[in-house]
């Protein structure tokens, strides 16, 4: 792989003017597929979730899947969309292995959604518009495994191996319209939308749209112009850009590489590039020299689609308190900043500490837990934080004991511990590891009366008034309970012995 | 003894109903008619020996239990070869598809089951439906039983030979430019294209999406509106399909009044190109009509002069993202995989070896009416003609009940003739084209023979869509009216094989 020359990023934000493309699929949460009644159900045995129909069989019909045009729709609102009266699906017509009817049933000029936007937030405060240009329906592609090849990819395999589970999965195509006007905060900008984007496809509850599962996949448009100049320049797409943290990193390697090959003269090729997540920088795919020709028209197998209003308004009427709204609800009601609330959400936790509040937690506590030593955890084990084997009724049962003076908060780490170690229930870890505070009065009062003899100096710094000097009492009855002790407790018994007002 | 190959359908579901004979006698003796004769005439491309006796068994056995029969248990059928047929071969006419065994029913099929029809086989056909002789079958051509030297029409060619040689009563077919129709008129038999969406099309390998259309084939209208009746009928699978009641067809075979109807003529089916005879046959058949009682009216479709050139743009269009599917890779043929070639190679080779000249032709042809910056030339002025051809009718169905026209401009033509010239083969389908482009409801039925060439000829009539019970109205008084003056069914002036 050669070294690509790269300008830094301030040099290029200093010459050149960012305009940004997103396209996003989301592979809906539906049962079954869009136009047949196989399970879309992830992880089953290769092409054990299959039929004539997605697989392409001669003869073999479309039939549409009526919660796929819904969920199509509900995102189309939940953007602000207008929703189409009357379209058609359209036939995209390439050859490729893990398409089964060599053309991928899709929609062209009659998008079912248009013309919206999505505002979002960056990290302070400020409220950036991107605009939808549409929403549309498609069908996911088969999968392709590439066998005996370097790198995974087809050149040099020797075989591959086809899995059609995944053809004919509902996908929405969400397309912005150029964004323009980000600056030096493109970057940003890009990872706010598609981490909005994301909250606002989960809280419509279409899909889960996790991005390490292939459930939500972006590609990024990039191109640059010089500051001034009104005409955009020629773009790169980067394909399959599929983590928040990429989407960022992507837009500043592209914005630092075009403005590398610009300022040196070159032109920007129009091609498709692959994003590497270990090094964060791009190489060149597909170079388009011409536009590819997929000869679409109008689906003949499948009427079009023609949305009552009634209907449309009936969902629109339904639609969920919309993600920045109810955020800035819960913001208020967990009393914490706007800097707090972001790291909320980019850790992916704010459904979490929902959960673990209605599962009686107050939210301190909930929040706590999931922004400390379960995001310390994520991030140590490169799991998104729902991933964790842990339950928001688990943390709120930690929580719990907390509370009730069972646990203190190092046992309580020791608790969640055991729990992500599939040692069982919060209560079933305490029993097993033996982790209970130490209540029993008289053993703690021993405890305190073996660090008061084992620390004569201190503690007469403590009764001579140097309050602060209890600390390291306490840490050595603490050491001596092996940590099961409550702090507070043990601070009163140190002070009471020693006869100080505490 | 009867001869159980020469009775109607209805007849034999009759008889077999009554215990007079048995569905196993039935299919029997058309399997031994098979035997005798298919070898000269090449209708069928699969005969299922086996599954039309148990088939067949089964209706007997479900009688000897007392079960109520459907009205056309135990009536052979002959099925084109374009209908997936669990665990039978499907060719489609066509090298790539040799040996496949479908895993899945067409809905068609599954409905002849349900209904007791016994399948005999799969019948010849123009590979993937794409002709009008059946000389496009990768498997060789079929004899018109009038005369062997000469085509039966295509692309259903078995189908309406094995109807008109009594190697079965009852046959189906798909009509995408005329496919059912045209064999039906120079065999001599009747032929139906439902409305568009009338007859499911879930499991009938598709050549172009928006005007495929299943349909009864049989030798007399009584049997096509029986055997209508068992295949139509909304469809979950196949979203084109209509959510409505089947016409009442059987009602309107069985009483034949064409008192008060009002008939239009279409003064552009004429002129040159028709055959003389042919066009004699006609107009005794409008004639006819109106001692009948018919009033006859003649009408303008003006933009019915482009229907033609309108359907070979957009049929090859759909075709050619229709067959892209075919490449090797999952079903069906596969050339030239031997461990050291990349699949696209593979899929090209397959695709050269697989395809026969016709298909590849309308392959090129739609790939390139789709291309950008041909689009709106070739397939956006073809839907704009289609609209045309959609509003003509409609103007005309606000005159007449029906329109008539000879259901194509010539008898049957000898083997060979046109085979190398597509222009002149196109042709045969010039009258039949513009019901497919608007989704009508058309038939074709026999109305005598031409004189100089003493060959069947067919009288095409055409109704609004979801009005395919007055397609059948007509063709019972045509058809009793005439058989009245022959004296006799004209299949009985063919030649006995």
């Amino acid at each position: 792989m050669t070294v690509t020359d790269l300008v830094s990023y301030e040099d290029a934000l200093a010459s050149y003017d960012p305009v940004m493309g997103l396209e996003v699929h989301v592979e809906l949460g539906t049962k079954t597929k869009m136009f047949c009644g196989c399970s879309t159900t992830l992880g089953a045995e290769p092409n054990s979730q299959v039929c004539p129909v997605c697989l392409g069989m001669p003869g073999a019909l479309p039939a549409v899947n009526a919660t796929g045009i819904e969920s199509a729709i509900k995102i189309g609102l939940a953007l602000n969309c207008e929703i189409a009266q009357w379209c058609r699906f359209a036939r995209k017509n390439y050859f490729y292995p893990d398409m089964p009817k060599n053309f991928q049933t899709s929609q062209y000029d009659e998008p079912i959604a248009f013309n919206g936007y999505l505002d979002v937030q960056l990290e302070d405060g400020e409220v950036f518009r991107v605009e939808i240009e549409r929403a549309h329906m498609e069908e996911d592609t088969g999968k392709s495994t590439h066998v005996g090849g370097a790198t995974g990819r087809i050149h040099g395999a020797s075989h591959s191996l086809l899995d059609y589970n995944r053809a004919g999965i509902p996908l929405i195509e969400i397309v912005t319209k150029p964004i323009e006007g980000a600056g030096e905060r493109a970057p940003e900008v890009a990872k706010a939308y598609v981490t909005e984007l994301r909250e606002l496809i989960k809280a419509l509850g279409v899909s889960e749209a996790r991005m390490e599962m292939g459930q939500m996949r972006c590609d990024v448009n990039l191109s640059l112009r010089p500051l001034g100049r009104e005409k955009f320049g020629t773009r790169s797409e980067t394909k399959n850009v599929n983590s928040l943290r990429s989407v960022e990193r992507a837009v500043r390697f592209e914005i630092q590489r075009h403005a590398a090959v610009l300022s040196s003269g070159g032109t920007i090729v129009q091609e498709t590039r692959h994003f590497h997540e270990d090094t964060g920088s791009t190489t060149s795919g597909r170079i388009k020299e011409e536009a590819e020709d997929y000869r679409y028209f109008p689906e003949p197998d499948l009427v079009p689609v023609a949305p009552a209003r009634e209907w449309v308004e009936e969902l629109r009427a339904g639609l969920p308190e919309l993600p920045r709204v109810r955020r800035a609800r819960l913001q208020k009601d967990w009393g914490i900043s706007d800097h707090e609330m972001q790291s909320v959400l980019n850790a992916g936790a704010i459904d979490l500490i929902v959960a673990t509040m209605e599962a009686g937690a107050d939210a301190a506590a909930a929040r706590k837990w999931w922004m400390g030593e379960l995001a310390r955890r994520s991030n140590e084990d490169g799991v998104e934080l729902g991933a964790l084997p842990i339950t928001p009724a688990q943390v709120a049962r930690v929580a719990a004991l907390v509370a009730e003076g069972s646990l203190n908060d190092k046992l309580a780490r020791q608790v969640i511990e055991g729990v992500l170690a599939g040692e069982g229930e919060p209560d079933a870890v305490v029993d097993k590891r033996g982790l209970k505070v130490v209540s029993d009065e008289g053993a703690l009062g021993a405890a305190v009366d073996e660090a008061i003899a084992a620390n004569a100096a201190v503690a007469d710094k403590i009764r001579g008034g140097n309050l602060a000097a209890a600390g390291a009492l306490i840490g050595a009855v603490m050491k001596i309970t092996r940590g099961q002790a409550d702090a507070k407790r043990v601070r009163e018994l140190v002070l009471e012995k020693l006869g100080v007002q505490g | 003894m009867t001869d159980l190959t020469r009775l109607t359908a209805a007849q034999t579901a009759a008889a077999v109903a009554s215990g007079e004979t048995s569905a196993v006698e039935v299919a029997q003796a058309h399997l031994d008619r098979i035997g005798a004769v298919d070898e000269k005439v090449h209708a069928f491309l699969h005969v299922d020996t086996e599954g039309a006796l148990k088939a067949a068994k089964a209706v007997d056995d479900k009688r000897a239990a007392g079960e109520k029969l459907g009205p056309l248990a135990g009536v052979p059928l002959a099925l084109k070869d374009i209908f997936t047929t669990k665990g039978i071969p499907t060719t489609v006419g066509s090298k790539m598809l040799e040996g496949w065994i479908p895993p899945y029913d067409a809905t068609l099929t599954a409905r002849l089951k349900q209904a007791g029809i016994v399948i005999l086989g799969k019948t010849n056909m123009d590979e993937f439906a794409m002709g009008s002789s059946t000389e496009n079958s990768a498997y060789g051509p079929t004899g018109n039983p009038w005369d062997l030297t000469r085509i039966p029409g295509g692309s259903g060619g078995g189908s309406s030979a094995a109807l008109a040689s009594f190697q079965a009563p009852l046959a189906i077919g798909t009509d995408t430019g005329g496919s059912i129709r045209q064999p039906a008129a120079v065999t001599g038999t009747v032929g139906v294209k439902p409305t568009y969406g009338g007859v499911s099309r879930y499991g009938m390998v598709a050549f172009s999406s928006s005007l495929d259309q299943g349909g009864p084939c049989a030798r007399t209208v009584l049997d096509a509106a029986l055997l209508h009746e068992v295949i139509a009928g909304y469809d979950p699978m196949d979203s084109t399909s209509i959510d409505a009641p089947v016409p009442p067809v059987v009602e309107a075979a069985r009483n034949g009044d064409v008192r008060g109807l009002r008939v239009g003529v279409i003064k552009e089916f004429a002129g040159e190109g028709y055959q003389a005879g042919v066009m004699e046959r006609f107009n005794e058949s409008v004639e006819l009509l109106r001692e009948l009682g018919a009033e006859v009216v003649e009408l303008s479709c003006p933009s019915f002069e482009y229907a033609l050139a309108a359907y070979y743009l957009i049929a090859p269009s759909e075709c050619s993202s229709n067959l892209a599917r075919f490449d090797g890779l999952r079903y069906g043929l596969r050339v030239g995989d031997d461990g050291t070639r990349s699949a696209e190679d593979v899929t090209a080779l397959t695709r050269e070896a697989g395809f026969g000249p016709e298909v590849k032709r309308r392959i090129m042809l739609g790939t390139y009416a789709l291309s950008s910056g041909y689009y709106d030339a070739y397939y956006g002025s073809a839907q704009k003609v289609r609209t045309l051809i959609s509003r003509d009718f409609e103007r005309s169905f606000q005159q007449v009940d029906v329109v008539i026209s000879p259901t194509t401009p010539t008898t049957a033509f000898p083997i060979g003739e046109r085979a190398d010239d597509p222009m002149a083969m196109y042709l045969a389908d010039l009258c039949t084209i513009p019901a497919n482009l608007a989704g009508n409801a058309a038939m074709s039925v026999p109305c005598g023979l031409a004189s100089e060439d003493g060959l069947p000829v067919g009288l095409q009539i055409i109704a609004p869509a979801m009005a395919d019970d007055r397609l059948y109205r007509v063709g019972a008084a045509v058809e009793a009216a005439f058989t009245a003056r022959w004296g006799h069914p004209l299949l009985e002036e063919a030649p006995i094989l």
